[in-house]
């Protein structure tokens, strides 16, 4: 019963890895760039919550909405402003466009904040349901809900919606969007923006979880590429199970063997995915 | 259309590599212990970024994962030595083996089940990053709290054991780096760096061509990780204390090959003006920003310049600076 409490603790946070997660593999689907200031733009969601819980006493979770579009908009203007000139070049010429932007986000957040360690005091922050035998976090279970309410309408949004839609068939087929008509610099931007938004919702989310401090960026960074390859880049419900795995494997090594190993668990899983699977468990080949 | 047609111009090139190679052998003797340290972390930058060169700029298959083969030579030389009494230069050759073999089987592994591209960029970064974690808990090796060389007889030179000033190591570097400018200058000219340059740029005509592409990706990589490790197995002894996490660090890979990237990815000089430049930056970064108490300043400085060059300069400092100093015709 204890491990399946660990596991159910793992899925709740793995929930908040597939979010953020997925904001990476939309962008790679659909722009086809690895967005490598990927845990650096979660740190600046972060730290944007932390701002407003200290400023105005609102709860993370109340100023999600807020920080999402704000993300939203620091992505759409990142993509139009800079990114989008380096769509055809080189892989490395991109790698090294986006290590300026991690560097820089980086150094920003350390000169706003300095290296220390912070975190948002919540008076329910050790408060527990009690399911039967299980004994559930109520912040886990509260970032659980959050992610997946997120990617659902992220999932709407891509279904339901005309420019949704207009993504979509980029995604597909750029040249062919192109050729009835799609302005396709605008909708690389709003994918971009949705990307960063997804990644700002984790931010508000992995903040009732864990304290924010600027180097966590590179970390999380990796953690979201492990994510998405496990899952398979470009598939949304790729990275939600990709982030449960990744969850679960944390949760389960890091009480069963040794927590400062529960990372070489998912490398190792990649790894293992990689070679045998290389498209990812729910890409297409 | 480099030698022949450009008799000029490729005694002109030199001439100034003559030049380059004169004022590094004479510059030691004209500056003080601070900039010759600096110059020692310039060549450490210099060398590892020609290795890496070789896989990524050569062959065209990026790697993201040097820091691996950076400490599988630095652990394996210095572990030898503090246990056994190995001495660094029979060590340095275990670590070549060893580095070697994991930087084929990686990338054999990898080739053999068609990951390309970004996948093995992030396969890369999984093998150096697990090895990392592993060795936080390999006590052989002192696991997270380091692996420590002994630094009583670091006074009087001893080449043999690698104990010295900062100056041996500069010149030992120096050589090493000039012995791997002019490796990659010849293999350049051999059927395998063709075979490489021809992989790079269209590895299905690569293969119609009927070039073993597999076994050519593979040698590339075997060869960087070689060549990469003889480096580490300097850094260790250079450094004399070894932690995992900043030997076998992401940031070390990344750092690794900025410098190329900067210089001119597969450009043969590209590597050690990318080293030149970056180190300089960031040491002339820390002391302007050693008067200001502000967290991140240099950090901050360093990002802004990498954006500017690769905004201005995306393919490359050097072969800019080759077409201005006329040494050659501008490619790409």
């Amino acid at each position: 019963m204890l491990y399946l409490n660990i596991i159910i603790a793992g899925l709740l946070t793995g929930a908040v890895y597939g979010l953020m997660a997925l904001g990476l593999s939309v962008i790679f689907g659909v722009i086809r760039i690895v967005n490598f200031a990927h845990g650096e733009m979660m740190v600046v969601g972060m730290y944007a919550a932390y701002l407003i819980a200290v400023n105005t006493g609102l709860d993370p979770v109340a100023a999600l909405p807020l920080v999402t579009a704000g993300l939203f908009l620091l992505g759409y203007a990142l993509q139009r402003g800079l990114i989008n000139r380096y769509i055809a070049r080189p892989e490395h010429e991109q790698f090294l466009l986006l290590l300026a932007i991690a560097t820089i986000i980086t150094a920003s957040l350390l000169m706003g904040f300095g290296p220390d360690a912070r975190s948002v005091p919540l008076d329910y922050a050790y408060d527990s349901f009690q399911l039967g035998p299980l004994l559930l976090d109520k912040v886990r279970v509260l970032a659980a809900v959050g992610a997946v309410l997120g990617v659902v309408a992220l999932w709407g949004f891509f279904r339901l919606t005309r420019t949704g839609k207009a993504i979509r068939a980029c995604a597909d087929n750029q040249v062919g969007a192109q050729v009835v008509g799609l302005d396709i610099k605008r909708l690389y931007a709003v994918t971009f923006g949705l990307g960063a938004a997804c990644v700002g919702a984790a931010g508000c989310l992995m903040l009732l979880l864990i304290d924010v401090q600027p180097y966590i960026a590179t970390d999380y960074t990796l953690l979201a590429f492990i994510i998405v390859i496990l899952g398979g880049l470009g598939s949304m419900p790729g990275a939600l199970l990709g982030g449960a795995l990744v969850g679960v494997t944390e949760a389960l090594s890091g009480f069963a063997v040794d927590p400062s190993l529960k990372s070489a668990f998912s490398f190792a899983l990649l790894i293992l995915v990689l070679l045998v699977r290389p498209q990812g468990l729910l890409g297409r080949a | 259309m480099r030698s022949r047609r450009f008799p000029i111009v490729q005694r002109r090139a030199a001439a100034a590599l003559a030049l380059f190679v004169a004022a590094m052998l004479a510059l030691p003797f004209f500056v003080n212990g601070y900039i010759v340290s600096v110059l020692v972390v310039v060549l450490f930058a210099a060398y590892f970024g020609q290795a890496w060169n070789i896989v990524t700029g050569f062959a065209g298959q990026l790697s993201l994962g040097h820091a691996l083969y950076v400490g599988l030579g630095a652990y394996i030389s210095a572990a030898l030595f503090t246990h056994y009494g190995v001495p660094p230069w029979i060590g340095m050759l275990a670590g070549v083996v060893i580095a070697a073999l994991v930087g084929g089987i990686i990338a054999a592994l990898s080739f053999r089940f068609r990951v390309g591209g970004v996948y093995f960029a992030l396969l890369t970064i999984a093998f150096a990053e697990f090895t990392r974690i592993l060795f936080d808990h390999f006590n052989w090796v002192g696991a997270a709290s380091g692996l420590f060389l002994p630094v009583s007889s670091l006074a009087r030179t001893d080449v043999l054991l690698l104990r010295g000033s900062p100056v041996m190591f500069y010149y030992l570097l120096l050589g090493l780096t000039l012995g791997a400018l002019a490796l990659c200058h010849d293999l350049l000219r051999r059927r395998i760096g063709y075979y490489w340059q021809a992989i790079r740029e269209d590895e299905e005509a690569a293969q119609a061509l009927g070039i073993d592409v597999f076994r050519y990706k593979v040698a590339a990589m075997a060869l960087s990780a070689a060549m990469t490790s003889v480096g580490g197995a300097f850094l260790a002894f250079y450094e004399n204390n070894l932690y995992p996490d900043t030997v076998f660090a992401v940031g070390r890979s990344i750092e690794i090959i900025t410098a190329p990237i900067i210089g001119g990815l597969g450009t043969l000089f590209g590597p050690i003006l990318g080293a030149v430049v970056l180190t300089t930056l960031g040491e002339a970064m820390t002391s302007l920003s050693s008067g200001f108490t502000v967290n991140g300043l240099k950090q901050w400085c360093y990002g802004a310049a990498l954006l500017l060059i690769v905004a201005l300069q995306p393919a490359g400092l050097w072969p800019w600076l080759r077409a201005r100093l006329g040494l050659g015709a501008v490619r790409r």
